[in-house]
């Protein structure tokens, strides 16, 4: 017998296992997709939600912060948005349901629907081997359809790829898996929207980049105001691999994106960087863990966030350097604008290093907007509210145009104005 | 156009009153230099004129075109023709010079009800401005002020003072940290925005720079009061006697 009382479920719990009982016969997958179902819901069950108890969540209590869960609604209308970037092709997924899918030289796709019932391409659905793995749990047992992906080796995919999730509020669950062949170049957007409706989103990205590839991939989180929005991005670089991944947490009631990367080949590159506008009353939680396994492995990780009103974000970076990873040199910085006595900001770097011969380097600041700057900008007769706009897009910005490419530093630049407009 | 009435003004921070009771009257078309020795106040009085929040002014006012400004934050007080050109300017990294002129540009435009400049009218102003400063344009993509040279941030400051035609300009020490060429350049753009209709203040440490602006009023700043004034053979006379000595007779 159990000498201590587990907790009640909360409402919240309830309505996911209630939710797991009623949809689990409608969802895709063969016997070994329905265990896999079955035992994330029993861990889930088993585990509850993870509370600050658990290290991986210390700062994101999902089991307070994620106070209800809205029903699954089946004809919600939704329809595809326009891409970020001209010229972009777009893959969508509407209401978590593979919905449009291009012919685009050098790309080749199933839906994750199909894959997960047939056995296509060797996909399994597993259950999480970690308790703590709440996103992957609940991912697991709701999954319904996602996009598997592939470039060509040496393809050089000249349009943007934009993977697109949109839907009208409820439960929206994808997971996706792409690879980039050997040699290959692409650029992704990984794009979440909705209304402002409430949704539960989940979503699972295993991102493989193939020797001597090079892939951008761009996430574009701009849920409702609603939203609960649980993601988890996995990315393996093989030697010679060079991947920027970029986040732009836009949006969202509960967000927690998750990154678990590994550089398991010599050489390979990570450039890895976030912006977070967190308002209203907004939860943001970004949470790398970086794995470089192998010697003469560099990666950079710069989290810029900016939080006003209630907001309260989190940025948790893990790197670990195995101790063959001589010679690793990785460098992640996050800083924070706190522009509210109501917001807040928790940053966790944490440093294992298991090689001797590595150069590494973590820094944090919190700080406001410089006076001596805005009364620069005041002094020439540029209005409070706009000397302010003017430097947080400028704190932010220095990351973005990292990113060289014009169109896309247009289009996110758009949207942190559009975000500075509703929340300065 | 300017009239400064029996000014007190602290340091917020720690209530050190630096301006003790100054009287001063600046009349269009106007160049009147403020001339004192280090910690007088000189800095102080240009940083409260633009509005700085780090000064309280406790007692007495200014005036700018009959008007109180104590009231008016720096946009304001911009926007409604007053100008500092810094001695320090700030480095803004992330903010492009071109964008941040614009930016002023339109946003005292707008202040007054007037139409945005078109980009080609911008850029056509601009560039006519940095000419006659020796700007070159490619310095205007950096940001403000980031990795400027000490001359390219006066004479910035100088392009700033040009494109937003203020009417009334305060120049706090910009003749320090120029060599002689760009000393002629800045004096050059400041002698050529004289006129009727606008007063410039020349804050400084040195005469060397009124060989060049020449002003039409000298006033000398002792311990936060202003304790004579003259014409421009009062900047001579320091020069030759030194601040001690004229002080000295003042009191």
């Amino acid at each position: 017998m159990n000498l201590q009382a587990q907790a009640p479920l909360t409402g919240a719990e309830t309505a996911l296992i209630d939710l797991f009982a009623q949809r689990c016969n409608d969802l895709p997958g063969n016997a070994g997709a329905v265990s896999a179902r079955d035992k994330a819901v029993a861990a889930l069950k088993a585990n509850r939600l993870p509370t600050r108890k658990v290290e991986a969540w210390h700062y994101t209590d999902l089991r307070r912060l994620l106070s209800s869960v809205p029903a699954w609604r089946a004809d919600a209308p939704a329809k595809p948005v326009d891409p970020i970037l001209p010229g972009a092709r777009r893959f969508a997924l509407v209401n978590g349901a593979l919905a449009e899918t291009p012919a685009v030289d050098g790309l080749q796709f199933d839906a994750m629907a199909d894959s997960l019932r047939a056995d296509v391409g060797g996909v399994t659905l597993e259950a999480p081997a970690e308790a703590d793995d709440a996103v992957g749990a609940i991912n697991t047992a709701f999954v319904s359809d996602g996009l598997r992906l592939s470039v060509a080796d040496d393809a050089e995919i000249a349009a943007p790829v934009e993977i697109q999730s949109v839907h009208a509020g409820g439960q929206v669950h994808t997971r996706s898996q792409v690879t980039v062949g050997a040699g290959a170049r692409a650029l992704f957007v990984d794009r979440h929207t909705g209304t402002d409706d409430a949704v539960l989103a989940s979503n699972v990205t295993e991102l493989t980049v193939r020797k001597g590839a090079d892939v951008t991939w761009i996430i574009v989180q701009e849920q409702g105001a609603q939203a609960s929005h649980l993601a988890s991005l996995g990315l393996t670089l093989e030697e010679d691999a060079r991947a920027t991944v970029f986040i732009a947490n836009l949006s969202g009631r509960l967000v927690r994106q998750e990154v678990h990367a590994a550089a398991t080949g010599e050489r390979a590159e990570l450039a890895f960087r976030a912006v977070n506008m967190i308002g209203g009353d907004a939860h943001c939680d970004v949470t790398l863990e970086l794995d470089h396994l192998v010697p003469h492995t560099t990666s950079t990780e710069t989290v810029r966030n900016v939080v006003t009103a209630r907001g309260q974000g989190v940025f948790q970076g893990q790197i670990r350097v195995a101790q063959p990873a001589q010679k690793t040199d990785a460098q992640m910085a996050c800083n924070t604008l706190l522009l509210s006595d109501h917001g807040g900001f928790s940053t966790k770097p944490e440093l294992e290093i298991f090689a001797d011969d590595v150069v590494c380097a973590h820094g944090a600041t919190v700080a406001e907007i410089d006076h001596d700057h805005l009364f620069y900008l005041m002094a020439r007769g540029v209005s409070e509210k706009t000397a302010r706009g003017l430097l947080i897009k400028a704190f932010v910005a220095e990351i973005v145009e990292e990113l060289k490419d014009e169109a896309l530093v247009d289009a996110l630049e758009a949207r942190i104005d559009a975000w500075l407009e509703a929340h300065g | 156009m300017l009239e400064i009435r029996n000014l007190h003004a602290r340091i917020a921070e720690d209530g050190t009153e630096i301006i003790k009771g100054l009287d001063l009257t600046v009349n269009a078309g106007e160049v009147a230099a403020i001339m004192g020795p280090n910690g007088s106040g000189k800095s102080t009085l240009s940083y409260i004129l633009a509005g700085r929040e780090d000064y309280e002014v406790t007692q007495g006012d200014i005036l700018y075109n009959g008007e109180s400004v104590l009231e008016m934050d720096p946009a304001e007080r911009a926007s409604a023709g007053m100008f500092l050109a810094f001695q320090y300017p700030m480095e803004i990294p992330g903010v492009a010079t071109m964008q941040f002129l614009k930016v002023a540009m339109n946003e005292q435009r707008k202040a007054r009800g007037q139409d945005e400049l078109t980009t080609p009218d911008f850029i056509k102003r601009v560039r006519e401005a940095a000419a006659t400063l020796n700007i070159d344009m490619e310095m205007l993509k950096r940001p403000v002020n980031v990795g400027f040279s000490g001359g390219e941030k006066k004479r910035s400051e100088i392009l700033q003072m040009k494109l937003l035609e203020p009417k009334l300009c305060v120049l706090d020490e910009t003749d320090s940290g120029l060599d002689i060429d760009a000393l002629k350049i800045v004096a050059d753009g400041v002698n050529a925005l004289r006129g009727p209709d606008r007063a410039i203040v020349v804050i400084t440490h040195y005469q060397r720079l009124l060989q060049y602006i020449v002003p039409d009023t000298v006033h000398i700043l002792s311990r936060g009061q202003i304790v004579k004034t003259g014409d421009k053979e009062l900047a001579a006379q320091l020069e030759a006697q030194g601040y001690a000595g004229v002080i000295e007779q003042a009191a």
